[in-house]
């Protein structure tokens, strides 16, 4: 039975902090299929629509009948587990570092035999439960518990390195003075981590979700304004190397579309905010982040930016919002690309109108910052990396893959 | 009604070649090659241009195959193969030459097996070693085949009640085999308890599970039976061959090799039987695979190969000689070489010309290959029997 | 005119004299442009200042190994700053109204300080009236013509911004010139401007006089000018300092920071 992970002990100066590596990453595109149900945290496999065969590892042709017809299809995650070993030697650099490490042979309910990350909770002839994770490198890889939930399963050293568990983890939320900041702060409290770092700016804007976050235990409040890179450079050297998770809340919407509303000011404070205060945030913590990578079972993890699905397609009604969201979204992938060698991972949410003043003339349904928290942060436990939320998003998300074209002309927010 | 399959009659395999092995060299694997052909061709009064036709395999020749390596040797054969099938290459290529030879495409055909190990050859090997590989084993702890034979021996043991006890049997009969052998890696006896001992590599595996990579070749010619008469050669007739690849694609997990597909086909072919057979050379990077052969080729049942080794002597003075070098797990692994050392060997054995200990009174050795962890088991089998020449 | 021309350079050339020996001394009134510095809080929906931003261009590095700069950007009405009376609409069609067609003599004036620290300090909605100043006058002298009237408050030594804006649920409660001030420092007194230590020069609560934002809507509207934003006016005698305060020329600009000085005599 896994134990609960022990509380961390402050880091010892004397040791050497571990440099990052990288679990191999040479993939083949079709083995990315696998990657882009892991980013959504599905199970989903290729199936034969000619023949119905489950395949795996991924292929272009059926390994059955052939046909080219496979589509990517949620497929039950259990199975049983035929085959174990732990390694106690490797040949790559990233196994050795984090060695003994455990394995199994899976035989998926739906067919095929998979090689898995196997947590030390299985035992031969177990039934599993088979997810699709991702691993440091930021590949897809098959991981297996035990078919019911385990007591402490995340605590699971090996699997920990897959997923972006908060506990025992410092998250620093930019942004945390707004009743979304409260809520995370309140779900990362309650997910287990160690401490909450929370940044607020322009101290002269009174904010009751501020008192609520400072009358918490394990919180500490620091200025700390996007728009500002003295600001961000000068919290990066008091805590950058204490932030694990980094939350990006950063949020400012002004309705209004380009014509309608033709104000370079309002577009300029926007892209203020969400894309230069990105590329500000990441780059003074990013590289301290990425340095602190593979620091233990309590490293530097995860990026999280929380974007509104307006990133994915413009909504003119909040129409230089969302072209503010879409280009902070394009910057988290170069960030993504520039954290991978440190195994920090990028994550983000894609969350649909919320119920704040800006949004109140949007129709329902709207999401509440109490509903938003736990499920951001659920997801980054899960280790998976888009995390869409609400129905709003869901949908946008589903007609973006059917017809991109149909919702761009019919959104309205 | 399947066509009754072709006989070998009147081709042989002789000259049996090795280039000594060494743990890591900084030599090429087209050197490998290019000495195994120099020592086919001394050894066998040859001229370079008398040999008209090539198999060839290594797994280090990169970015060249068999292609380039004529060039580098400076040779114009009429005929040529590359055989990429690891482990299982010596049988293949004994087929395909042996076929080509039958039917005049060429007079005399040097089957060549070799591979140079540099420090970080293997890594880059097994990180490359097949797209599925690359995919979905690579990645899970980077064990190379030590956590895909792993497994293989997880399940068997569990599925059989197997015991490393039983392994460890024919690790150390082995070991005893490789003792006289100059070449070999391993040059101290074995004992069981080293064996049970020894540390932890990838559970159940312990060291002396695990072959070690080396750089080295082993080589053979094939050519006809009057051929070698006429140069004076010792040979060994080959009697049955078989190969099979992706055999049981919907075991789960492997427990048994293409072998048991072939089996009745591969004895009627040689018109013998498992008890006809004197010695036995098996495919051993990893014990688990001996079992297998054991197994599929008819010499226990399956399940049974733990209790067969316990009750047969396996050195080359015993009543079951196997791997009578001390196979790859004393002498190493040459790469592809590791796909041709035990025709190498019995032919040896077959012909008088042994290094080692002699199996005495010698009239069949049965030599069974098997190669390429594509995925999550060994893709590709093969076997063949030989015949001593009076035989 | 030959000996009028003389008198008027013995007069520019005893004030460097003064200036280099010390005997009028050079009092800076100004606040550090600083990323902290706050900005004037307004409804969210309306049109906001950018604050005072920095970002290096080079700092002897591989983007200029021999040079370090800053890029800077900000509103007009950053820091201390120069309202000129295109800022209100009631000054939008007068004639040189903006900061480029101002006319210059008008950033050296003369400086009224009225001294209302003591009030401000017990009420932080102080408004300074008609009647506090007459009675500065009867100590001081009338306001003389072409004169800033600069409202000490010490406001500017508090340096908490929140506690500079001083923001309530109902506004800032921040001192500033009563409403009936400012018709009368126009007519009776000819100012230049009005000067303040808050983020504007009018009281936080102006919003809400009966002539909403009387020192904007009424300066502006006669030419007049404003100097918010300023620091160590405790340092200046309540009459005879020199105020010097010019606004870059920006074209049609409606302010600027201003370096703004004060030349004081001992």
């Amino acid at each position: 039975m896994i134990k609960a992970l022990p509380h961390p002990k402050w880091k010892d100066p004397r040791v050497r902090t571990r440099k990052p590596s990288m679990p191999p990453g040479n993939r083949s595109r079709e083995a990315q299929g696998l990657l882009s149900m892991a980013a959504r945290g599905r199970f989903a496999l290729q199936v034969c629509s000619n023949c119905g065969a489950v395949q795996y590892p991924p292929r272009q042709l059926c390994g059955k009948c052939l046909s080219e017809e496979l589509s990517w299809q949620d497929v039950s995650n259990k199975g049983t587990l035929l085959a174990e070993t732990t390694l106690q030697h490797s040949n790559d650099i990233y196994f050795r570092d984090r060695l003994p490490w455990k394995l199994g042979i899976v035989v998926a309910d739906v067919g095929p035999s998979m090689v898995v990350h196997l947590s030390s909770d299985c035992k031969q002839g177990d039934k599993v439960r088979l997810a699709l994770s991702i691993d440091a490198a930021g590949n897809a890889v098959v991981t297996a518990r035990p078919e019911k939930p385990t007591s402490n399963e995340k605590d699971d050293l090996q699997l920990r390195e897959m997923e972006f568990d908060p506990k025992h983890r410092r998250p620093l939320i930019v942004d945390g003075k707004t009743e979304m900041g409260l809520e995370l702060t309140k779900a990362f409290l309650s997910a287990g981590a160690r401490h909450v770092f929370v940044g607020y700016a322009k101290p002269w804007y009174e904010s009751q979700y501020l008192e609520e976050i400072k009358k918490l235990d394990k919180v500490s409040v620091y200025p700390l304004d996007v728009t500002d890179t003295d600001s961000v450079e000068e919290l990066v050297s008091m805590i950058g190397d204490k932030v694990e998770i980094m939350v990006n809340n950063s949020y400012h919407l002004r309705p209004g579309g380009l014509i309608d509303r033709f104000d370079i000011n309002t577009a300029h404070d926007e892209m203020e905010i969400h894309y230069y205060g990105l590329m500000r945030l990441a780059g003074c913590f990013g590289p301290v982040m990425r340095a602190m990578g593979a620091d233990g079972h309590h490293s530097a993890t995860a990026w999280l930016n929380i974007f509104s699905a307006y990133a994915w397609i413009n909504n003119p009604a909040v129409g230089t919002y969302s072209a503010s969201q879409a280009a902070a979204l394009s910057l988290s992938q170069c960030l993504r690309a520039e954290l991978t060698p440190g195994g920090v991972r990028v994550v983000n949410t894609f969350i649909g109108p919320i119920e704040d003043e800006w949004h109140q003339l949007a129709p329902p349904p709207k999401l509440l910052p109490a509903t938003i928290a736990p499920r951001i942060v659920s997801g980054l436990s899960k280790g998976i990396e888009d995390i869409p939320i609400g129905a709003v998003a869901e949908e946008i998300l589903e007609r973006l893959s059917e017809n991109p074209k149909e919702i761009e002309r019919t959104i309205k927010l | 009604m399947v066509k009754k399959r072709q006989d070998y009659k009147g081709v042989v395999v002789c000259a049996p070649v090795t280039i000594p092995y060494s743990r890591y060299s900084i030599k090429s694997a087209h050197w490998f090659c290019g000495k195994a052909l120099a020592e086919l061709i001394t050894s066998s009064g040859l001229s370079k241009s008398d040999v008209d036709g090539y198999c060839i395999s290594s797994f280090t020749l990169s970015p060249d195959t068999a292609v380039g390596l004529m060039q580098y040797l400076g040779v114009t054969p009429r005929w040529l193969d590359h055989i990429p099938m690891g482990g299982a290459s010596g049988a293949v290529a004994l087929r395909r030459a042996a076929r080509a030879i039958q039917c005049g495409d060429a007079e005399i055909i040097a089957c060549i097996g070799g591979d140079t190990n540099h420090v970080d050859t293997f890594r880059e090997t097994i990180a490359t070693f097949s797209q599925f590989a690359n995919d979905a084993v690579y990645p899970y702890g980077s064990g190379g085949p030590n956590s895909s034979f792993a497994f293989l021996t997880d399940y068997y043991m569990k599925q059989f009640g197997t015991k490393r006890e039983d392994f460890g049997k024919m690790c150390v009969d082995q070991r005893t085999n490789a003792l006289p052998i100059p070449f070999a890696m391993m040059k101290k006896p074995l004992t069981i308890e080293e064996y049970l001992n020894a540390r932890v590599i990838a559970e159940p595996l312990r060291l002396f599970d695990c072959v070690m990579p080396c750089a080295g070749a082993d080589a053979f010619l094939v050519m006809t039976e009057d051929k070698a008469k006429s140069l004076g050669l010792s040979y060994a007739k080959i009697l049955a061959t078989i190969e099979r690849h992706n055999a049981f694609p919907d075991d789960p997990v492997q427990i048994r090799g293409g072998w048991a597909v072939d089996i009745d086909d591969f004895y009627n072919q040689a018109g013998i039987g498992p008890k006809d057979i004197d010695l036995m050379q098996a495919y051993d990077d990893y014990p688990i695979i001996c079992f297998m052969q054991l197994e599929d080729l008819g010499f226990c049942d399956k399940g049974e190969a733990g209790r067969f080794v316990q009750s047969h002597d396996l050195t080359t003075g015993g009543d079951f000689p196997f791997n009578t070098s001390g196979g790859q797990l004393s002498t190493g692994q040459a790469g592809a070489a590791g796909g041709y050392i035990g025709i190498v060997e019995t032919i040896r054995q077959l012909t008088d010309q042994v290094i080692g200990n002699t199996v005495e009174n010698a009239q069949h050795g049965l030599v069974s290959c098997f190669g390429m962890i594509n995925y999550d088991r060994g893709i590709c089998t093969s076997a063949a029997i030989f015949g001593r020449s009076t035989a | 005119m030959e000996k009028k021309q003389n008198e008027n350079e013995e007069t520019l050339s005893s004030l460097l004299g003064g200036i280099i020996n010390g005997g009028i001394q050079v009092i800076d009134l100004t606040m550090t442009l600083d990323q902290r510095t706050p900005t004037i809080v307004l409804p969210p929906e309306h049109g906001q200042s950018w604050p005072f931003r920095l970002e290096v261009i080079s700092k002897y590095d591989e983007r200029g190994p021999a040079t370090y700069w800053n890029n800077m950007s900000c509103g007009e009405h950053t820091g201390t700053h120069f309202d000129a009376p295109i800022h209100w609409i009631s000054g939008k069609d007068l004639p040189n109204n903006a900061t480029d067609t101002l006319p210059p003599d008008l950033f050296i004036a003369h400086a009224s300080v009225i001294d209302v620290s003591l009030e401000t300090k017990e009420d932080p909605d102080y408004l300074l009236t008609i009647e506090r100043i007459e009675e500065w006058e009867k100590i001081n002298g009338n306001i003389p013509v072409r004169s800033w009237v600069l409202m000490r408050t010490d406001w500017s030594k508090k340096t908490n911004p929140t506690e500079y804006l001083n923001h309530g649920d109902e506004g800032a409660n921040t001192p500033g010139p009563h409403p009936d001030l400012i018709p009368w420092l126009i007519e009776e007194r000819d100012v230049v401007g009005f000067g303040s230590e808050t983020v504007g020069t009018d009281a936080g609560q102006a919003a809400h006089f009966s002539h909403p934002f009387p020192c904007h809507h009424l300066m502006h509207g006669a030419g007049r000018c404003g100097l918010p934003a300023l620091i160590n006016l405790d340092l200046l005698p309540a009459q005879g300092a020199v105020v010097v305060a010019a606004p870059l020329k920006i074209r049609q600009g409606s302010g600027s920071p201003v370096r703004a000085l004060a030349l004081v005599g001992k």
